[in-house]
């Protein structure tokens, strides 16, 4: 058997479909502490392609992710469904990174694991819905991108061939390793966790998630890589690496007047049938 | 990194597909030239592709200045590494100062790759896109003529203003109908440039060995009526009470996120920021609460009817009427209303 070195890049992201009041910080950013945290759903799907090519054709899943301590909870679910190592990189210097910092972060993390066959990630993370980390982390390994996979046909003689979704269809392609794919929902169905693995990684912690770091045994413990870590320059890093800005956030005020009250009713509801007809909404 | 330059021109990617142009490029090509005026500057259009040059006339019809023209065969089919290696050519040569792509799946495949070469910020899914001035809070500096590109802002009612200052070019993709399609001025014509960038055999590696597409099955665009459901339907089964309506309305089928997430309906259905967006004569909103990322998408339509059961539910913000009830009870009524035709006096 062969054997692949797939990286994955996992985001712990807020749960958009639980946002309460204070979600935003007034410098525009989101206000992370404030909301539940899930697992990125397509950084699920990411997770369950590496380990299909580990489950096929042999090889190592790595999965990164990038963000508080608290983002190591995401780390410990890959392990307890396959991963083989977890890295954690976490620095306040990091912190107010958009797209492209963040993609700078991600490529120097990954250069720093070193040779790798494949890097998945899922298309987009519903924080933003932005779909732009993959090609651009891609870009910044000067590798290809494959958006949008939905099947692994094979992978041999260095080769992938895959398929991946156009929207209106879907084609095949053959690609040379290394390579990125960003992964949709629909490729395929992540395995739960395994309790026997649960059992050995849930006592597992960063340094930053525990009050006395030094008292971590050396089997309890993440790995969590600092800017310095993977030779990040400071200046493509965080607020000062990030050529967007927020300028202003605008709150829409909601107001009611205007509109008709309609009673649900079988008289009320033939009066606006009767009303839009007259107006020519309706033909 | 390319220079900031004030005088650098309103870009738009020609994307095309078997040599059809995508409609929201030629929607961007209205929105190009609103933003070039402002600025005093041309609207270039960026056509890669083999054998559409064509193409050239409608996009100077549709208010494009100039068409960078760049015929290859590599370039025949959408591949990123060679697409985004035109981009980065031309950025590099020209130095526009905005570029503005569809969000379409080849649009937000290619988009980040470029703003990664180019180390430029870029903005997804704008929901409008404005020139303005800006003043730095921290330095009093002023930047004159940015692109404000505007979005909704995970979190409710929030719109976002997001801003380019320094590395430039400004980049920002936006939705198919966002913005809309001005009628063509026929006989306008442009200058055709054509371009020879070189595509290196390493950028070649992702050959395409079979590919299907088929016709779009959806137009929701195009819709005089539409009738959408969102969370409050509860469940698949029940979406078929939508697709009734729709029916006995004569208009298409519309869904919220929160449907599309729930497996009631496909993707294509999409109203919103990142759906479709619709402008409608008339708009049925069936159990959509109405978050901001669904109504940028739909608030432009003539008239809206929503019903809900939850009286403080923000699509009713919106609505020109208000049906505040079961919408089990309420859209079977406006079934048998519509058939019934009653004009009340």
């Amino acid at each position: 058997m062969s054997s692949y070195r797939s990286i994955v890049l996992v985001k712990q992201v807020p749960d958009t479909s639980n946002v309460s009041g204070n979600a935003m910080k007034e410098d525009g950013t989101v206000n992370r502490a404030a909301l539940p945290t899930i697992f990125n759903p397509e950084d699920l799907s990411a997770l369950e392609a590496a380990l299909e090519i580990k489950d096929r054709f042999g090889g190592t899943v790595t999965v990164v992710s990038m963000g508080p301590p608290k983002a190591a909870d995401v780390l410990r679910d890959c392990l307890y469904r396959g991963a083989d190592r977890a890295i954690l990189v976490s620095d306040r210097r990091a912190g107010g990174s958009d797209t492209l910092a963040t993609s700078y972060i991600l490529s120097q993390a990954v250069k720093t694991i070193g040779e790798f066959d494949f890097v998945f990630c899922g298309r987009q993370a519903i924080d933003g819905d932005t779909a732009q980390t993959g090609p651009q982390t891609a870009e910044k390994l000067g590798i290809p991108q494959i958006c949008y996979l939905t099947e692994i046909i094979d992978v041999k003689d260095g080769f992938a061939t895959l398929r991946r979704s156009l929207g209106n269809g879907w084609e095949i392609v053959r690609a040379k390793l290394p390579l990125l794919a960003t992964v949709v929902e629909e490729a395929n169905e992540p395995r739960p966790q395994a309790a026997i693995k649960m059992m050995r990684n849930k006592h597992k912690r960063v340094p930053l998630e525990v009050a006395d770091p030094a008292a971590l045994a050396p089997e309890d413990r993440l790995e969590q890589w600092s800017m310095d870590d993977i030779n990040a320059d400071l200046n493509r890093c965080g607020f000062a690496g990030s050529p967007t800005k927020v300028h202003k956030i605008r709150s829409i005020v909601l107001k009611k007047e205007g509109s008709v009250q309609v009673e649900p009713t079988e008289e009320g509801i033939r009066g606006l049938v009767s009303e839009l007809v007259k107006d020519r909404a309706l033909g | 990194m390319s220079k900031k330059n004030p005088q650098g021109e309103v870009w738009i990617f020609a994307e095309q597909e078997d040599g059809q142009l995508k409609d929201v490029a030629l929607e961007l090509c209205g929105k190009a030239r609103e933003l070039a005026s402002a600025l005093g500057v041309k609207v270039g259009a960026i056509l890669p592709g083999h054998k559409v040059a064509d193409l050239a006339k409608t996009l100077f019809a549709y208010g494009v200045d100039k068409v960078y023209l760049i015929d290859d065969p590599n370039l025949a089919r959408f591949a990123s590494c060679p697409y985004a290696r035109v981009f980065e050519t031309l950025i590099e040569k020209y130095a526009p100062q905005i570029v503005l792509y569809g969000a379409t799946p080849v649009g937000r495949d290619l988009a980040p790759r470029i703003a990664s070469a180019t180390r430029s910020g870029m903005t997804a899914d704008c929901t409008d896109l404005q020139i303005g001035d800006v003043v730095d809070p921290k330095t009093n500096e002023t930047y004159a003529n940015l692109l404000h590109q505007i979005r909704p802002a995970f979190g409710g009612n929030i719109v976002a203003t997001i801003i380019n200052p320094e590395q430039w070019p400004q980049m920002a993709t936006a939705r198919e109908g966002v913005f809309p399609k001005k009628d063509p001025e026929e006989g306008r014509t442009g200058e055709l440039i054509e371009e020879n960038v070189e595509i290196p055999a390493e950028l070649l590696v992702v050959e395409t060995i079979e590919r299907f597409v088929e016709s779009k099955k959806v137009d929701l665009k195009g819709a005089r009526i539409v009738v959408a459901g969102g969370a409050g339907v509860g469940s698949k089964e029940n979406f078929q009470l939508v697709f009734d309506l729709a029916e006995a309305l004569g208009g298409a089928v519309g869904a919220s996120r929160a449907a599309v997430d729930c497996g009631w309906i496909d993707r294509d259905y999409q109203v919103g920021q990142t759906g479709t967006t619709v402008r409608p004569a008339l708009y049925v909103a069936v159990g959509i609460s109405g978050a901001v990322q669904h109504r940028v998408g739909m608030q432009d339509s003539a008239k809206i009817i929503a019903i809900n059961n939850d009286p403080d539910a923000p699509i009713f913000s919106i609505a020109h009427y208000s049906i505040v009830g079961d919408l089990n009870v309420v859209v079977p009524l406006l079934i048998k209303a519509v058939k019934e035709r009653v004009v009340l006096d």
